[in-house]
C-alpha cells in the first residue's frame, strides 16, 4: 500500500521534528542550567538565570512527552524495542529530569542557603545528565548498535557507552551549553549577558570540535547497507552544516550579535538531528551487525487507520500549539535586568 | 519474579503520581474559581485566597508533572510486549493527551506564574482556566486508554497486534465516560476537602488576624458546598460505574464482593472477618443491596466467581481468571467507606459554614469541626488510591480484558534491571513525597495578608 508507506515515512519525519523541537527548546533550558555556575556571581544572577527559562521550560519539556507518545502510537514496535533496549539509560534520564523539574518550583520556596544549594545542584546535574543521555542515545542510533533479530538490543547500558556514543554525549552537552549561553545573552542585560557572551567563544569552539569528531567518526563507521538508504553524503552534509553553524554561532555570540547567534545554534541543533534521522532512514532502529536485524519504518509502523487518525489530529491541533507556545515567547520577549536594588555597585559593560 | 517487580513498579509510580493528579485537577479548578470571584468582584480577599491556594497548587503540580513523565515511558520500559500488542490503539490517546492537554497545561501554567504583571487581568484569568481545561482533557485521554484496557472496543486482532478499526468507538467507550465522570468529580472533591480542611483550620487558629479569619471562612463556605456537590456526584457516577461493571466486567463485580456463588437478590457485605472464600467468622450483610447496585432490581441475578471462572475457562482455555479477591474486596470497601466519610464531613462543613454566617456557630462546634476537617483532607487521598487499586487489580489477570494477559506483557529484562529501577523510583519518590508534604504544610501556615511569592530574599520582578 503506497499511502501506508508514505504515512509511515511522514510520521518518521514528524517524530524527528518533535525530537529536534525538543532539543532546540529544552536544549537552551539545559544549557542555561549547566552554564549557570560559570556565569552567575551571586544569588541575583542565579535567579536571573532561572527566571529566563522559568516561564517556558515546562512547555518545552512537553515536546519530549509528545515525541514519546507519537512514537508509541505510530511505531509501537520501535517504542517497545527502543525503550526496552535503552532501559537503564532512560531510567537515568527520567530520574534526573524529575530532580531538575521540581528544582524550579522548590528552590525559591525556602530561603535557607543549604536548601537553595541543594536544588541548584539538582537543577544543574539534572540538566547535565539528561543532555548527555540524549546525546549518547542519538549517537548510538546514528552509529548503529548490534541488534538481535527483530530489532532486539540486549547490550545493556555498557553496550550503549561505545566511545563514539560517549563522545556524542559530551558533544551534545557542549552544544546545548553554547545554545544556553547564547539564549542567556539574548535574554539578559549587563554583566551577566556579557559573561555569557565571553564564555560562548571557548564553549563554542569546544562544541564545534567535538561535534566534528562525532560526525567524522560516525561517517567513517561502516554499517551494512539497507535498501532505500539515503546516500551517506546527506547525513554527512547535515552534520558538517551543524559544525559550521556552531562555529559561526560562537563568533557571532562573542561579537554581541545575540539574535543571529541564537539562530545559528538553533540551526545547529536542527542540522544535527537531521543528520541522525537521515542516517537512520529507512530504518528506525538500525543494526550495525546485520542489516536485516534492524527495524525499518515499514516493519515498525502502526496500521493505516491509526496513522490517519494521528495525522488528522496533528494537522488540526499542532498549529494551535505552535501559536500559543510562540505567543508565550512574545509575552516574555523583554530582556531580564538586574533589579536596581540588587546591583552590586556600578555596572560595567552594560549593553543596550 | 521479574513480572512481579515490574507490576510493583507500575503500581508504585502510578499510585504515587495519582496522589497529585486529583489535587492538580481539582485545585486548578478551585483556584480558577477563586480568581474569577476576585476578578468579578474586584475583591482583595479572594485575590489573596487565590494566591494562597495558588501556591499550594503549584507545589503539587510540580510533583504531578515530573512523575507523569515516568508514566509516558513506563509502558515501553517494563511492558514492551504489551506496548507492541496495543500500541496501534493505546498509543494514540497517549500522543493526543500530550498534544492537546500537556502542552496546554504546561504552557499556560508558565504564563499564569510569570504573567501576572505582563498580561491584562482578564487574560491572566483566562490562563488559569486554560490550565484547568488542560488537566481535564488530560484525564479524558488517559482514561480513554485505560477504558480500552478494561473493555476493548473498535479493534480487530491482526498479525499479533490489536489494530484500530474505529477510533470513535474508542472514544465512545461507555466505560470511559463512567470513569471520566467519577475521576473528575473525585478530583474536585479532593481539592474541595483540601481547601475546606485548610480554611477551617486557619479560620479557627488562635492568633490569626480578623481579616484572615474572615477570608478563610469565605473559602470554607465555598469549599464546603463545592465538596458536598462533588462528593454526591462521585457517588452517583460510582453507582453508574457499578452497573457498567456488572455488564462488561462481571468478574470484577463478583471479586469486589467476594461473591463466589451466583445469587438472586444478592446481599451486599459490609465487612468480613475471616477467610473471604470459605466460612467467614463474622460478616455484616445488607440484604438485596448488591442486586440493586448491579442492575437496579430487588431480586436481580449477580453472577458468582465460580460460574464466571468456569465460563472463562470454556472461552479462553485453562487458567485462573479470578483477581486477588481479598485485595479487590477490601480496596472497594476502603474506597466506599472513605467516600461516605467525605460526604459526612462535607455536609458538616456546609452546616458549620451556614451557622457561622448567621453568627450562631459556637466555639466548641468550631473547634471540633476544624479538627475533623483537617484530618478529613486525607480521606480523598485514601479513596482515590484504593479506587484505582480496585479498578486495576480487579482487571487482573488481564492487561487487556479478554485479549491479553498481564503475564504476556513484560519487556525482556533481567531481574536486576527491574529491581534497580524499582528501588530507584521508590527512593526518589519517597524523597519527593516528604519534601512536597513538608512544603505544603509550611505554605499552608503562611499568613494570608502577605503577598509573598517567596518567603525571603525577595527580588523585585523575579518569580523563581
Amino acid at each position: 500500500m503506497p499511502t501506508f508507506a508514505n504515512l509511515g515515512t511522514t510520521w518518521f519525519a514528524l517524530i524527528g521534528l518533535l525530537w529536534a523541537g525538543y532539543l532546540f527548546l529544552e536544549g537552551f533550558d539545559f544549557g542555561v542550567s549547566v552554564m549557570r555556575p560559570l556565569v552567575s556571581r551571586d544569588e541575583t544572577d542565579t535567579r536571573l538565570c532561572l527566571n529566563v527559562i522559568g516561564p517556558v521550560w515546562d512547555g518545552n519539556e512537553v515536546w519530549v512527552l509528545t515525541a514519546g507518545g507519537a512514537t508509541f502510537a505510530a511505531f509501537p514496535l520501535w517504542y517497545a524495542r527502543l525503550f526496552n533496549g535503552f532501559y537503564l539509560a532512560l531510567f537515568l534520564a527520567l530520574v534526573f529530569l524529575i530532580a531538575r523539574g521540581v528544582s524550579f518550583e522548590f528552590r525559591g520556596k525556602v530561603a535557607a542557603p543549604a536548601w537553595r544549594r541543594t536544588w541548584d545542584g539538582a537543577n544543574f546535574l539534572g540538566s547535565l545528565v539528561a543532555a548527555v543521555v540524549w546525546g549518547v542515545a542519538f549517537t548510538d542510533l546514528a552509529h548503529g548498535l548490534p541488534l538481535g533479530p527483530g530489532g532486539r538490543y540486549q547490550g545493556g547500558l555498557p553496550g550503549l557507552l561505545h566511545p563514539v556514543a560517549v563522545l556524542g554525549g559530551v558533544a551534545t552537552l557542549a552544544l546545548v551549553s553554547l545554545h544556553g549561553l547564547v539564549f542567556l545573552s539574548l535574554k539578559t542585560t549587563g554583566d551577566l549577558a556579557e559573561r555569557a557572551r565571553r564564555l560562548s567563544l571557548p564553549v563554542g569552539v569546544a562544541a564545534a570540535a567535538l561535534l566534528a569528531g562525532v560526525v567524522a567518526w560516525v561517517a567513517t563507521a561502516g554499517r551494512p547497507a539497507v535498501g532505500g538508504q539515503l546516500p551517506g553524503a546527506v547525513p554527512l552534509g547535515l552534520g558538517a552544516a551543524g559544525v559550521a553553524a556552531v562555529a559561526t554561532a560562537a563568533v557571532l555570540a562573542r561579537s554581541g550579535r545575540d539574535k543571529a547567534a541564537f539562530g545559528a545554534t538553533g540551526l545547529a541543533v536542527l542540522a544535527a538531528m537531521g543528520a541522525v534521522w537521515s542516517r537512520m532512514f529507512p530504518a528506525v532502529f538500525p543494526a550495525s551487525n546485520r542489516a536485516t536485524n534492524g527495524l525499518t519504518i515499514a516493519a515498525a509502523a502502526s496500521q493505516h487507520n491509526t496513522l490517519v487518525v494521528m495525522t488528522v489530529v496533528a494537522a488540526c491541533f499542532v498549529p494551535f500549539v505552535l501559536a500559543y507556545q510562540g505567543w508565550t515567547y512574545w509575552v516574555f520577549r523583554q530582556r531580564l535586568s538586574r533589579p536596581p536594588a540588587a546591583a552590586p555597585g556600578p555596572s560595567t559593560g552594560a549593553r543596550p | 519474579m521479574q513480572i512481579l517487580l515490574a507490576r510493583w513498579e507500575f503500581a508504585v509510580v502510578t499510585v504515587f503520581h495519582f496522589f497529585f493528579v486529583p489535587l492538580t485537577i481539582g485545585l486548578g479548578f478551585l483556584v480558577a474559581l477563586m480568581q474569577t470571584l476576585a476578578y468579578r468582584k474586584q475583591d482583595a480577599g479572594w485575590e489573596r485566597l487565590t494566591r494562597f491556594y495558588g501556591r499550594l497548587f503549584l507545589i503539587n503540580i510540580a510533583v504531578g508533572v515530573v512523575t507523569g513523565i515516568t508514566l509516558e515511558f513506563q509502558f515501553g520500559l517494563n511492558w514492551s510486549a504489551y506496548s507492541i500488542f496495543v500500541g496501534n490503539i493505546f498509543g494514540a490517546p497517549l500522543a493526543i493527551e500530550a498534544l492537546l492537554a500537556f502542552f496546554m497545561e504546561s504552557t499556560f501554567i508558565g504564563l499564569w506564574i510569570f504573567g501576572r504583571s505582563k498580561l491584562s487581568p482578564r487574560l491572566h484569568l483566562a490562563t488559569i482556566w486554560l490550565v484547568s481545561l488542560g488537566t481535564m482533557l488530560s484525564a479524558l485521554f488517559i482514561l480513554a486508554a485505560n477504558a480500552w484496557m478494561q473493555h476493548p472496543v473498535g479493534y480487530k486482532v491482526a498479525g499479533g497486534q490489536a489494530v484500530l478499526t474505529d477510533f470513535w468507538a474508542v472514544l465512545a467507550n461507555p466505560l470511559l465516560w463512567g470513569s471520566f465522570a467519577h475521576t473528575i468529580f473525585a478530583a474536585l472533591a479532593t481539592a474541595g476537602l483540601l481547601v475546606l480542611g485548610t480554611s477551617a483550620w486557619r479560620a479557627h487558629q488562635a492568633g490569626a488576624s480578623a481579616e484572615d479569619r474572615g477570608a478563610f471562612w469565605r473559602s470554607s463556605r465555598l469549599a464546603a458546598a463545592f465538596s458536598l456537590v462533588s462528593t454526591l456526584l462521585v457517588a452517583v457516577s460510582g453507582d453508574l460505574q457499578a452497573r457498567l461493571m456488572d455488564v462488561y466486567q462481571p468478574m470484577k463485580m463478583a471479586a469486589a464482593e467476594a461473591l463466589y456463588r451466583t445469587a438472586k437478590g444478592a446481599s451486599f457485605s459490609l465487612l468480613t472477618i475471616g477467610d473471604l472464600s470459605q466460612k467467614p467468622i463474622f460478616q455484616v450483610r445488607v440484604p438485596h443491596l448488591l442486586s440493586l447496585l448491579a442492575d437496579l432490581s430487588w431480586s436481580g441475578t449477580v453472577q458468582g466467581i465460580d460460574n464466571l471462572q468456569a465460563a472463562d475457562v470454556a472461552r479462553y482455555g485453562k487458567g485462573s481468571y479470578v483477581p486477588v479477591v481479598p485485595l479487590t474486596y477490601w480496596s472497594f470497601r476502603v474506597m466506599v467507606g472513605a467516600g461516605i466519610l467525605m460526604l459526612v464531613v462535607a455536609a458538616w462543613g456546609t452546616w458549620a459554614a451556614r451557622r457561622q454566617g448567621q453568627g450562631r456557630l459556637g466555639g466548641a462546634s468550631q473547634r471540633w469541626f476544624a479538627r475533623a476537617a483537617l484530618w478529613a483532607m486525607a480521606l480523598p487521598l485514601v479513596a482515590n488510591t484504593f479506587g484505582w487499586i480496585f479498578t486495576e487489580a480487579g482487571r487482573q489477570p488481564w492487561a487487556v480484558w479478554g485479549l491479553m494477559l498481564t503475564a504476556k506483557g513484560p519487556s525482556s529484562l533481567t531481574l536486576a534491571d527491574v529491581a534497580l529501577t524499582l528501588a530507584g523510583f521508590v527512593a526518589v519518590y519517597t524523597a519527593l513525597g516528604v519534601v512536597d508534604a513538608w512544603l505544603m504544610v509550611r505554605y499552608a501556615r503562611q499568613p494570608l495578608s502577605g503577598d509573598g511569592q517567596q518567603e525571603a530574599g525577595e527580588v523585585a520582578g523575579l518569580v523563581y
